[in-house]
């Protein structure tokens, strides 16, 4: 990791970069620095915060947070008075570890690489776009930035909200949407994708604070075409926060509040008065794009973000560099996760001769062994969490009750227990006082303790001798109006995991080896790009397609909406796929039955058109599943009951075609058709771009045609924006429509009528037009059986629902299986393609390594209480308990690397032989009893 | 990510240490690939550091 530094230069081609930095000073030694802070307190400048987008102030030597990495402070040369004036010096002897070096000079440095994956980021939006909404001359308007900034318990007010003009806590709020986006008037044409959420998310975390508080959002569309992502906005409307569809003009201050003048969609004008206003600000190319493209020579568009074409998202025009993140195009975190990793897919391919060469492996110092005969010495670390956890709870309390508790040897209390000096001193303090089993009650297990298991590994602890206490989402988030209770209920849940912890035996690492093949579960873009990186990075895998050809949802399409040739690209796939030595295809076959776990599945697959089919078995260690799904047609709007009314896959074919009468004078087209509360719960995210593709075609075949697009709202999020607008350069009319005023489309002979309230003009409209596009919903190639034979959970609209939405949107909840393509939720085909990528980044992981690590936590049997009842394997869920005959008797086996540690085969066991490892029964009947405790010594 | 070296065989530069690219360099270094992370600031994380909350679930983003 380089950080602080500045990249020069790139000499050479792909396989063989010279990339030349500059290293800045930090002014301070890294491996000297403790981040105690000291220094900080000491230094006598003041220093914009820019970490709290300049809310507060720091010093010129600081840290941006706790828990930045590296965890080393550094002195900012713009404003330290030694550096600028030859003064002062004052933080050099208060440094107790001598870390402050002025001497430090600027290092360059080459880097000898064979790739580059470039992911800058993204910029902000000149602050001239803001003036004409007051920012910068009325304090009470502030960028969401800042707004996120207040919010923030960590932040520079600790969460609280206030009017910087005279510190009054606002009653009335207003998000302005698309400031900096979807305006010509600053030269971004685009749509940012993301400001609809997070202006959502903050106006729900408003509330939070302050229910009473009116909150009213202005947007043009509201686009929250990600998955799941319209319920957020429901939860929002029910909790009472107001969508307006009006542009706001300016922003004036007016007494103490800000007025609004914004015109709505009948053309009335009108005025609001709020007490603050929080412009969502769009996200611009980063301020170095042009820099970057010119020292690697790459493309930039025309709003100078990374140039990249549909079928190629994340290679740039140079061999050898791929983009990832918003550089390539504005995006939120999951898809800028996902295209890091498809970047790391292709990469790999670049650099597949040099696999493994490089690398250095990270060594642990040898376990201690604990048994059963050594004392039991309990740590006890209680984590302010900053203020989330400490501003409730009573956390020096709780730490001093834990201090009381037997066994305990240690206790003490961190400001943050995740910061790196906090995880270096918990080490530190296993080591010196001798500990054995550690609690740490801080958040929750699901995201940190992975983090503090590796802090025992490196003390020579085995991770399993860890309790963790989540006293934030169980004490001071649910209880944040009871102090003294959320106190108490810490004290009793640190005191349970205390008398747990002293039960707890050290598990053994196991680790099992893999076969390196893949499986991939359907032919369609998704599954052959899939397969295709995984075999170039040289993994083989087998196709499993249910059809008689290759294809799926993409041979339904004509072209993309740049006017690129899908099905080209499709010849190509097909071809690259078939001329790979080691992919196959089997079509006409369906998974049958698939046993195993990550690294050793073997699986039946069924082939053949009848009813007579041959089984073949194969042995793999992963599954990318990417079985697609198709086009929704709704029984609605005379859909298959009048000729004139079709689907826009079915206009698309028919405008491909030669037919002369094939772009009618007259068309309506009517978006979120079965979608977004009709059949389907959900917005299918490509109607909109599909429908504009429609309509710029009919405008081309025939100019003179009248085009009406009833909507709700539209959502070109992105760079299809452009086609939106052009579609309205060239007279396509846009109408919307409340969901409780939906078009009404009638059918008599070979006439259809559409009849609709028009809201710009406000006034009902019928008319007979020649023909009628739907633009309908997608919904997935069925989920059920799949998610049954591989344990695969699916959201409730039937889309395979992915381990974690935002850090883990590609694995499933299933080690070794992973989803991309519109099985796992619907979407265009650059983004189909970018998660096909990373599902082979992912897939390949386990292979690669040779084997793979099982969770200690599994049960076991004991088979001397066994009775082979078998009620066991026939309850376990994931095959992973077997009868195995001992000495001529019947007994239950536990398959490790299958066990999933749900527990249902000791919970029913009648002999109470099956114990779960890190949960036996003796730990939770001490944690339970602890409970009690508590009870007498209040009765008493 | 250990100690850097003067040359290392399949290195792969990551420039931007924001959330693409700490993930492509965890995934880099996982696919078996030594990564140097660049970044301008003084610490990685880019914006996402910065948010407290992430939509829809309102999970910490630190």
């Amino acid at each position: 990791m380089i950080t602080n530094a500045d990249f020069l230069a790139l000499e050479g081609e792909a396989g063989d970069y010279t990339a030349k930095l500059n290293i800045r000073p930090r002014y301070i030694d890294a491996d000297a620095c403790t981040a105690c802070g000291l220094c900080t307190q000491y230094c006598p400048k003041h220093h914009s915060d820019s970490y709290n987008e300049g809310l507060s102030i720091t010093r010129p030597i600081h840290i941006d947070y706790a828990q930045a990495v590296p965890a080393t402070y550094y002195i900012d040369p713009s404003s330290c008075m030694f550096l600028q004036h030859d003064t002062c010096q004052i933080c050099v002897p208060v440094c107790q570890s001598h870390a402050i070096n002025f001497s430090q000079k600027p290092e360059a440095r080459d880097l000898k690489i064979g790739a580059v994956i470039l992911s800058p980021g993204f910029g902000k939006i000149a602050e001239s776009t803001l003036e004409k909404f007051s920012y910068g001359k009325h304090p009470d308007v502030v960028t969401a930035y800042e707004y996120e900034r207040m919010t923030t318990a960590s932040g520079p007010f600790l969460g609280e909200i206030k009017c910087f003009s005279d510190g009054r806590h606002p009653k009335s709020m207003a998000f302005i949407q698309c400031v900096g986006s979807r305006d010509l008037g600053c030269d971004n044409g685009y749509c940012s994708s993301v400001c609809c959420m997070y202006a959502i998310k903050e106006a729900l975390v408003t509330k939070e604070h302050d229910p009473e508080v009116d909150i009213t959002i202005y947007y043009m569309d509201i686009r929250t075409q990600g998955k799941d992502f319209d319920a957020a906005r429901e939860r929002a409307e029910n909790i009472g926060i107001k969508f307006v569809r009006a542009k706001v003009a300016d922003v004036t201050p007016w007494d103490n509040h800000l007025k609004l003048t914004y015109s709505t969609l009948d053309g009335q004008h009108k005025f609001d008065a709020h007490d603050m206003v929080v412009l969502s600000v769009g996200l611009e190319s980063p301020k170095d794009a042009q820099k970057i493209a010119d020292i690697t020579k790459i493309d930039l568009n025309k709003y100078d973000f990374c140039k990249t074409g549909t079928f190629t998202p994340l290679e740039t025009s140079k061999k050898g560099i791929v983009v990832a993140g918003a550089f390539q195009g504005p995006k939120d975190i999951p898809e800028s996760a996902t295209q890091a990793s498809g970047a790391a897919a292709l990469a790999a391919v670049t650099l597949k001769k040099q696999r493994g060469k490089g690398t250095v492996l990270k060594e642990y110092p040898e376990e201690l062994s604990v048994t059963d005969e050594d004392e039991v010495r309990i740590g006890v670390f209680v984590c302010h969490c900053g203020i989330n956890i400490s501003s409730v709870v009573d956390c020096p309390d709780v730490a001093n009750e834990a201090g009381g508790m037997e066994n305990v040897a240690y206790y003490t209390e961190n400001l943050y227990s995740c910061s790196q000096d906090a995880q270096e001193q918990i080490k530190q303090t296993i080591i010196d006082k001798k500990l054995n089993r550690v609690v740490i009650a801080a958040c929750s297990p699901r995201t940190h303790e992975p983090l503090f298991q590796e802090t025992l590994k490196d003390a020579g602890l085995n991770r399993n001798l860890f309790e963790m206490v989540n006293i934030r989402d169980q004490c001071s988030w649910v209880h944040a109006n009871e102090p003294e209770e959320a106190t108490q209920k810490s004290k009793d849940l640190v005191r349970m995991a205390v008398h747990k912890a002293a039960h707890i035996q050290p598990l053994p690492e196991q680790t099992v080896p893999v076969t390196p093949k893949a499986l991939v579960l359907g032919a369609g873009v998704a599954g052959m790009t899939a397969a295709l990186s995984l075999a170039d990075q040289g993994f083989p895998s087998i196709i499993v397609e249910k059809g008689d050809k290759v294809g799926g949802q993409m041979l339904n399409l004509k072209n993309t909406l740049n006017g690129e040739s899908i099905a080209a690209h499709l010849k190509s796939l097909t071809t690259k796929v078939e001329k790979a030595n080691n992919i196959e295809v089997m079509l006409n076959s369906e998974l049958v039955e698939t046993a195993g776990f990550v690294g050793n599945f073997s699986s039946v697959i069924a082939t053949g058109k009848t009813k007579k089919k041959k089984e073949t078995t194969y042995d793999h260690g992963v599954v990318v599943v990417a079985t697609g799904g198709h086009e929704y047609r709704p029984k609605m709007y005379e859909l298959g009951k009048s000729k004139k009314v079709c689907t826009q896959q079915e206009l698309e074919t028919k405008l491909e075609g030669r037919a002369k009468n094939r772009a009618p004078n007259s068309i309506v087209m009517i978006q979120c058709a079965g979608s977004r509360g009709d059949d389907l719960g959900y917005c299918s995210k490509v109607c909109c771009n599909h429908a504009m593709k429609n309509v710029l075609k009919i405008k081309e075949i025939n100019p003179d045609s009248q085009v009406i697009v009833l909507y709700r709202d539209i959502r070109t999020y992105g760079f299809a924006e452009d086609a939106y607008l052009e579609a309205r350069k060239k007279g396509v009319i846009f109408i919307p429509y409340e969901v409780d005023r939906k078009p009404v489309v009638s059918s008599k002979g070979t006439k259809v009528q559409v009849d609709f309230f028009d809201s710009i003009m406000q006034e009902d409209v019928s008319m007979t037009p020649d023909l009628v596009a739907l633009s309908v919903g997608l919904v997935p190639n069925s989920t059920d059986e799949l998610s049954k034979l591989l344990k695969l959970p699916v959201t409730a609209n039937k889309f395979f629902l992915e381990a974690h939405v935002k850090l883990r949107p590609i694995e499933m909840a299933v080690e070794g299986v992973y989803v991309c393509g519109l099985a796992h939720g619907p979407k265009p085909i650059d983004e189909t393609i970018v998660q096909a990528q990373a599902a082979a980044a992912k897939a390949a992981m386990p292979l690669v390594n040779g084997k793979v690590k099982v969770d200690p936590i599994v049960s076991t049997v004991d088979q001397e209480d066994c009775i082979g009842c078998g009620i066991c394997t026939s309850l376990c869920p994931y095959g992973a308990i077997t009868m195995v005959k001992i000495e001529k008797k019947r007994k239950a086996f536990t398959i490790a690397a299958s066990c999933k540690a749900c527990g249902i085969c000791a919970a029913h066991c009648p002999t109470f032989a099956i114990s779960m490892g890190g949960f036996t029964n003796e730990q939770l009947i001490s944690q339970i009893e602890a409970f009690g405790n508590k009870k007498e010594k209040v009765e008493a | 990510m250990g100690k850097a070296m003067i040359h290392r065989e399949g290195a792969v530069m990551i420039l931007g240490g924001g959330i693409a690219g700490i993930q492509a360099a965890l995934d880099m270094t996982d696919l078996g690939y030594y990564v140097y992370l660049v970044e301008k600031s003084p610490a990685v994380g880019g914006v996402m550091a910065q948010l407290d909350k992430t939509f829809p679930t309102n999970d910490c983003s630190l």
